[in-house]
């Protein structure tokens, strides 16, 4: 009997041995995927538990998590939630989590790799786990400026540190209260956000980096004019031909500069400079033509077309179009056919240019605080690409200096502080409202602002309006509020 | 060896029996209890953040019940394993723990609180397995009461089909009402069928093992001999139909099967029993719709209709979530979710357990259950009798085997049947009969090596 006594052990050690392997499987090797399901709705009460690391601009927070009496015990409260509504995103229990709330999710709720340290000390001490705090590049007297002065428009406005790609102002319109979708009653939350998603003015949309991108319209001139400098074929001084209108070649369409006729100041021919200080479309189709797609598609990759960034949000990829015939690339070469851009990307043209060159990589993040105010992460500036010569960018904003002092730019003069700066109104189809911007920096000799304005919608005038009284002066005084001082 | 020598131990036992086990006993028991009572506090911290004696002083008083048993099997029992009642009791103060944890969580107080009713239950079946020990001094009476036990073992079985007296839990049926108590009578069935089939078996061995025909290399019983094991399946599979319970009817069963291979030695009824077992789950997958919907729930658990439905995977996929939470090391007692998957404190218990004390924990409680079966298993090996080895074999593997189908379907390795955990899940029939399981293998142990083994001399 012992025998079979012997075999029923070992069924008995296969039984176990099945279970252990099991639970191993489910416990450490599916862990993750369990995790991940977005029915598991332990992962979701879980971001409730810790006290949720609080997001700060200037070391004061903009959002944070306060205890309450109920089931989640903390709730989420942004004290200005209309200005940085678009950067911290919301957090909500049943729709999910945006902005930084959720691209620096891990560590907000102290999930992160790098916090293993502080949960097993939490454990330990049975103390409750906390998040850390995300430091935000913001400065936010620009924020305020950009918000009060992009008024009741829909539209964006981006401030970058040229030098190091930090993300100083970014402010889109309309927007939204976070502090309703972070109520912990799923009934109510639904049904702000089922509002939210139905309003035609789209407030979820974070215009800066996302949304329906607009053609750049006239402030992707600058790019054109980057790759024609660094094609080593033209000077600013260059002459181009200035007739009063272009037909496009096999097209009934004709090309015609702003104010109808030739480019205001120039006989027969342009120079570049003139053509990007007046902003004439003509000249721009010619040049554009003449450098080939090619060479613009290489230009506008270099400054970031084309290509998402983790500012850590994914920004929508600004799109310069990689086939096109001729007429196409000429209507692309003054911002219009299927050149989209984000303020963000124009942003950093401008930054580029006020940077020597250099594109830096975009960011919100300043630091990363665990909770005893260790540092988990530092900024460090990073270099995306070099996108032009030092020359060519110095030839570039001596052109958009020329544009501010003498040109279409002029409604962003501030006195004491050159600016340099390029405007763009961009079509948007026959009788559809145009969309208006400015690009720049300032101050022009040792740039320290970069900034883009996007007004949509034509400012609500339709095709009337004009993008320098509108964008220009926009800009003009969220750069006083630091210029200005 | 000299007869003289051997001839002398039980007298000297007598005089005074050697308390080596007991000493040991002691220790563990100890140590259990104060694991016991430190899970209890880390769940009042953990969930409450303070500490309530009240549920902390319920526990000693089990603690003391537990002493109780072992100092009277200083007198009673000296010679009995010295594992089987510390692993029982730190089983069951986790349980207790656990099931307490979720009690905070649902806002369960006084009577409503099942660690309430699991503390009370405890004592009764500590009681039990006290009478079990002082009642029953020499384990082979049992062989008398072969066809009495099996008699007791069906009546209880089908005692929930009673109109009037049985009634239908979450779509089983297989607990009985006596005013406001609920009580599973298939629990105690298991010890009482174990203890029919050893005696049962002891008798049938010789015809049941008896050549047949040779067939595919194997030789197989003859048809009149397929009696016993066609009417125990009969048995199981009439619990799956009408009181739809797969589990209990897997139970048994095995367990039959397993006694019957350990009497027989003939490979040839398992592979029948297996057979068996096939038909089964082949008729009842197509004529059962809900055993089809087990099936379906274990194949298909992640996918969304089935997660939906009513009667759907939601609860397994809870559970695996709940064990994923966990990880590694758990959340700690306390600080997990485990409320959240239906019925978690009992057929899901081990899932519960498995989120708070992590993969760690689930192999702790699981070796403890390895350990608590390798007793059994050993004290099989140490009988000098089939009645006594066939009853030890059976008292383990039961437990094996519940542990399986429970574990089993809780981490789908097989599809989800509700039986309850030994010793972990909330329940009072199944602490009562998994306490007398216990105290039943503390019995045969002692005996056992208390038997004169002179028979060899002679």
């Amino acid at each position: 009997m012992n025998r079979e006594l012997k075999r029923v052990s070992f069924l008995v050690i296969a039984f176990f041995i099945t279970l252990f392997v099991s639970a191993s499987v489910i416990q450490v090797g599916q862990d993750a995927n369990l995790s991940a399901d977005d029915r598991n709705t332990r992962t979701l009460y879980d971001s409730y538990r810790s006290q949720r690391g609080a997001i700060l601009v200037a070391g004061q927070p903009i959002a944070f998590s306060v205890p309450v009496d109920d089931n989640y015990r903390f709730q989420r409260t942004y004290p200005a939630p209309l200005i940085y509504s678009n950067v911290t995103g919301y957090f909500t229990l049943s729709q999910g989590l945006t902005g930084i709330e959720g691209a620096m999710n891990r560590e907000l709720s102290g999930t992160s790799g790098s916090q293993f340290l502080n949960r097993i000390n939490s454990i330990l001490t049975g103390k409750d786990p906390q998040g850390a705090s995300v430091n935000l590049t913001l400065d936010p007297l620009l924020q305020q400026a950009a918000w009060d002065a992009l008024g009741d428009y829909a539209g964006s406005v981006v401030v970058t540190e040229p030098s190091t790609g930090r993300i100083l102002a970014m402010v889109s319109k309309p927007s939204f209260d976070p502090n309703v979708l972070a109520s912990h009653n799923t009934d109510s939350v639904i049904s702000a956000y089922n509002a939210l998603l139905a309003d035609p003015s789209d407030p979820l949309i974070d215009r800066s980096i996302a949304g329906n991108l607009n053609p750049p319209g006239s402030v992707f001139k600058l790019v054109v004019a980057a790759a024609a400098l660094e094609s080593g074929q033209y000077t600013a001084d260059s002459q181009l031909d200035n007739p009063s209108s272009l037909q496009l070649p096999g097209s009934d369409s004709v090309v015609s500069n702003w104010n109808r006729g030739r480019c205001p100041g120039a006989g027969a021919t342009v120079t570049i400079k003139q053509a990007l200080r007046e902003s004439c479309n003509i000249p721009f189709a010619e040049l554009g033509l003449a450098l080939g797609r090619q060479a613009l598609l290489a230009q506008a990759k270099k400054f970031g077309f084309n290509s998402s960034f983790e500012i850590p949000m994914i920004t929508a990829a600004s799109t310069f179009p990689t086939v096109m015939d001729d007429p196409q690339t000429m209507l692309a070469s003054f911002g219009q056919f299927d050149v989209r851009a984000t303020p963000l990307q124009i942003a950093m043209v401008s930054a580029a240019i006020a940077n020597g060159g250099k594109v830096m990589s975009p960011t919100l993040i300043q630091s990363v605080l665990d909770p005893t105010l260790t540092s988990l992460f530092d900024f460090t500036a990073t270099q995306y690409s070099q996108a032009i010569s030092a020359e060519t960018a110095a030839s570039l904003t001596e052109m958009m200096v020329d544009g501010v002092n003498n040109g279409l730019a002029g409604n962003a003069r501030i006195s004491g502080v050159q600016v340099a700066g390029k405007t763009g109104t961009a079509e948007n189809g026959v009788g559809e409202p145009y969309t208006f911007w400015f690009t720049g920096f300032a101050p022009a000799e040792d740039p320290r602002y970069a900034i883009t304005v996007l007004v949509e919608n034509g400012g609500g005038l339709g095709q009337e309006g004009l993008s320098g009284p509108i964008a220009g002066s926009i800009a003009k005084q969220v750069l006083e509020a630091e210029l200005g001082k | 060896m000299s007869t003289q020598l051997t001839a002398s131990i039980p007298r000297l036992k007598r005089i005074r029996p050697s308390q080596r086990m007991r000493n040991v006993e002691l220790a563990l028991l100890l140590a259990a209890s104060a694991i016991n009572l430190a899970a209890l506090m880390l769940v009042q911290l953990g969930a409450l953040g303070s500490i309530d004696l009240g549920p902390l002083s319920l526990c000693g008083l089990l603690a003391v019940l537990v002493l109780a048993i072992h100092i009277a099997m200083r007198f009673v029992a000296p010679q009995a394993d010295a594992l089987i009642l510390p692993i029982a009791t730190l089983l069951n103060g986790l349980g207790i723990a656990e099931i307490y944890r979720i009690d905070i969580a649902l806002g369960n107080t006084g009577w409503d609180s099942l660690a309430f009713k699991q503390i009370a239950w405890s004592a009764l079946a500590l009681g039990g397995a006290f009478a079990v020990i002082m009642l029953i001094r020499q384990h082979r009476v049992l062989q008398r009461y072969t066809y009495v036990a099996g008699l007791i073992g069906v009546v209880l079985l089908l005692l929930p089909m009673v109109p009037g007296l049985g009634i239908e839990l979450n779509g089983a049926r297989v607990w009985i009402q006596i005013g406001t108590l609920t009580f599973q009578p298939g629990e105690i069935a298991k010890v009482a069928l174990a203890i029919f089939f050893a005696g049962y078996l002891v008798q049938a061995r010789d015809t049941l093992s008896m050549v047949g025909r040779t067939f595919l290399g194997m030789r197989f019983p003859r048809g009149r001999d397929l009696g016993p094991i066609l009417v125990i399946w009969a048995l199981s599979m009439g619990v799956i139909v009408f009181e739809r319970d797969l589990g209990t009817g897997l139970l048994f069963f095995g367990l039959f099967l397993v006694m019957l291979y350990v009497a027989t030695g003939r490979l040839s009824w398992v592979m029948l029993g297996l057979g068996l077992v096939a038909i089964g789950a082949v008729l009842a997958n197509q004529f059962l719709p809900y055993v089809h919907d087990r099936f379906l729930n274990w194949t298909n658990a992640f996918s969304p209709a089935i997660y939906d439905e009513n009667g759907g995977s939601y609860q397994l996929v809870q559970g695996l979530f709940g064990l994923a939470h966990g990880g590694l090391i758990g959340t700690g007692l306390g600080q997990g979710m485990p409320y959240i998957t239906p019925v978690s404190q009992s057929d899901y218990i081990i899932a519960s357990l498995g989120e708070e004390l992590g993969l760690i924990g689930v192999f702790a409680i699981l070796c403890l259950y390895l350990l608590l079966v390798g007793r059994g298993l050993r004290i099989g090996f140490a009988g000098h009798d089939d009645f006594s080895k066939l009853l030890a074999v059976g008292l383990a593997f039961v437990i094996a085997l519940q542990v399986f189908i429970v574990v089993g379907g809780v981490t789908r390795v097989i599809p989800l049947t509700g039986l309850t955990t030994p010793f972990l899940a909330a329940g009072g029939s199944s602490l009562v009969a998994n306490w007398m399981i216990a105290a039943l293998l503390l019995r045969l142990s002692d005996s056992i090596r208390n038997e004169p083994r002179l028979v060899v001399g002679q």
